[in-house]
């Protein structure tokens, strides 16, 4: 093993080295295939606004989990068989004979995890600094739809190893569309392609999974990517840093992406890689939150679990679900408590961007409706009962709140002069 | 022959135009319906699915009276209850404390809408999953086996719904509805089909 990392970490340094060489190629193929100049153009042209905090970085994170997610996956897919039969032996295959099988496994199931840990961060800096506000109303859209591709790229992958949560899971959440009225329980049928969560479900989760929902997610990340790059990035400040340029059109309180940013990036998403191995190596399950315990027991249709829950990340929208007493309306607020975010654009009415200059209300509001979501994440991994119960009709009171008085609030509010230039500290 | 340009084109024929467009986007639309309609309804259950989920027959000539016996049906349990003239008579009695005395939810076809929520009093047909996530109950029809005031019926071990022996939902539980009553009728005396309502 040690050799072969020594002759490939040779290769590598031989390939780099001769490079140079070929100089001339790179412009020859430029002229026919711009892609040169296209990352030139977004990487060293791109001007980013000189104080860019660590919260900007979340945006780099979140690609790089992507790719590891893709990479981790394709190697999956390359033992996993996803039949009612052999998923979940597949899977104690990978895990147990296949070479590094469980490295591949453990990387894919913590990615999920720290990805949505990654994007929970990056939703937090748009709403601190109002980045969802003119004009990047599209860009935070585009977002919002990330995020619930994310969700529907999770659930199908949590289906796939076929143990109990997973029959389980998928059974709650397909049952969920049985509360439309009058063609619900068709819907499930079609959707479950059997009469029962069974083998058919499994297998077309999976399409969807690694086809379907993934390539969806990298062609919306591009989307993302070219809206923000049409509009600019916004900053810590909230200052448009486009008011004021230099004779070339270049903004003077702007740096060019790379190298300034890049640099800056690489230790943070090293940072990153550190703390998501030392995951992998020595609590890959992470105390249950990540791999649940009754997830190792293989899918069986007769037995429930005693205490269903959902992953971690989609437990504040399963509390949700829970805490409103009527089976539809609380699927409708569960969609809700998304669908919301699509508008938040036009529900905030302070002309003011970023919370380093609005007044307490408006503080307040973004501390309660991120407060309560932390909660009620908790409270949808408790069982609904008692005061759990009671907490989580609160959290989602208040969750919903927010967008009911963010309107006001954000119009009656004392907010600060913000500054032209991008001001120096 | 000359070349059409656009100096020597004429004046353009705007109601053309326009009966053009309108008939490439009627005709782009019925290709995306073709595309459409296959894609979709290769989603829905497939021939050898539907072929598993047809009707069952059951012959119910040596139940005792009380038993219950339990059959797959497109892979869900179905309860086949015999039911004793005393548990008909706890029906009426427990009618203050249902949520749905009288069968008003759609959980039921039109020919179990009534009191025994089945065909024939003495034998109940229910599908065995709680209305609630799923679960499948469990049968309890001794008096007080559940709780001192218990008539006898279905108790869900996972978050605690109580049904009575019709499969009604008490109040207050976190089950929303009545249990579901399938599709069945009886082709003689002794065969109870399920599946198939009857002609
Ligand atoms: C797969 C998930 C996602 C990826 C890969 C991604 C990637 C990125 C990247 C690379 C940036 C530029 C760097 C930065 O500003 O951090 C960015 C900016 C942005 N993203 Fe995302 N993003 C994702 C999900 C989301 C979600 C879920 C939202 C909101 C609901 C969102 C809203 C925004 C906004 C508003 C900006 C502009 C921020 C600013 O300029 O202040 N993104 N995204
Ligand atoms: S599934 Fe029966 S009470 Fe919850």
């Amino acid at each position: 093993m040690f050799i072969s990392l020594l002759i490939t970490g040779f290769a590598i340094f031989v390939v780099l080295n001769v490079l140079p060489y070929f100089k001339g190629v790179g412009a020859w193929i430029d002229r026919r295939l711009p892609i040169f100049s296209f990352l030139l153009d977004h990487l060293s042209y791109y001007p980013a606004p000189k104080n860019l905090n660590i919260w900007y970085a979340f945006g780099a994170l979140a690609m790089v989990a992507c790719a590891i997610q893709f990479i981790s996956g394709i190697w999956l897919v390359m033992y996993y068989t996803p039949t009612a039969e052999q998923a979940f032996s597949s899977v104690q295959l990978i895990m147990r004979e296949v070479p590094y099988g469980w490295l591949v496994r453990y990387v894919h199931s913590t990615g999920v995890s720290l990805w949505f840990v990654v994007v929970y961060f990056h939703i937090f800096r748009g709403l601190m600094y109002g980045s969802y506000k003119t004009p990047r109303e599209l860009l935070w859209m585009s977002g919002v739809v990330l995020l619930f591709l994310l969700m529907a790229e999770a659930y199908t992958g949590y289906v796939l190893p076929w143990g109990q949560m997973s029959f389980w899971a998928s059974k709650v959440i397909i049952s969920l569309f049985s509360s439309i009225p009058v063609v619900g329980n068709d819907i499930v049928v079609w959707l479950q392609g059997d009469y029962e969560v069974s083998g058919v479900t499994l297998h077309r989760f999976f399409a969807f999974h690694v086809v379907g929902f993934s390539f969806l997610i990298l062609a919306m990340i591009f989307l993302h990517i070219i809206m923000l790059h049409s509009v600019g990035s916004n900053n810590p400040d909230g200052v448009d840093i486009m008011k004021h340029k230099d004779r070339n059109g270049w903004p003077l309180d702007a740096v060019p992406y790379y190298p300034y940013f890049v640099m800056k990036y690489i230790p943070i998403i090293l940072l990153y890689l550190f703390v998501f191995f030392v995951i992998v190596f020595y609590a890959p399950t992470f105390f249950g939150l990540f791999l649940e315990a009754e997830n190792f027991e293989r899918a069986n249709p007769l037995v429930t679990p005693l205490h269903i829950k959902p992953s971690w990340y989609l437990s504040p929208y399963y509390a949700i679900l829970r805490s409103i007493p009527d089976k539809s309306l609380g699927a409708l607020m569960m969609l809700m408590s998304i669908v919301l975010w699509l508008f938040l654009p036009w529900l905030d009415l302070s002309p003011v961007r970023s919370m380093r200059y609005r007044g307490w209300m408006s503080r307040t509001a973004l501390i309660t409706v991120v407060g309560s979501f932390v909660l009620l994440g908790y409270l949808g991994l408790q069982p609904a009962v008692g005061w759990y119960l009671v907490m989580s009709r609160v959290a989602t009171l208040l969750y919903f709140s927010f967008f009911l008085l963010i309107p006001i609030l954000s119009y009656y509010d004392q907010d600060y002069v913000v500054p032209d230039r991008i001001p120096e500290r | 022959m000359s070349v059409k340009t656009p100096e020597n084109m004429g004046p353009v024929d705007e109601l053309k135009r326009s009966l053009l467009k309108k008939t490439s986007v009627f005709l782009g639309a019925l290709g995306l319906a073709g595309i459409g309609v296959p894609l979709l309804s290769y989603l829905s259950p497939n021939r050898s699915t539907r072929e598993a989920g047809k009707p069952i027959s059951v012959d119910v000539s040596g139940m005792k009276i009380g038993e219950q016996k339990t059959v797959l049906w497109r892979s869900k349990p179905v309860w086949i209850i015999r039911r004793s003239e005393a548990m008909l008579a706890s029906l009426g009695l427990v009618d203050g404390k249902l949520k749905d005395p009288d069968s008003d939810v759609a959980q039921q076809p039109v020919y179990a809408r009534n009191e025994a929520r089945s065909i024939r009093p003495d034998f109940l047909v229910l599908l065995g999953i709680c209305t609630h996530l799923g679960c499948s109950p469990t049968y309890r029809p001794d008096p007080k086996s559940v709780d001192d005031t218990w008539a006898g019926g279905f108790y869900c071990s996972c978050h605690g719904s109580k049904f009575d022996l019709a499969g009604r939902v008490f109040k207050n539980m976190p089950a929303p509805s009545n249990l579901e009553v399938p599709p069945y009728h009886f082709s003689d005396e002794n065969t109870l089909v399920i599946g198939d309502g009857g002609a």
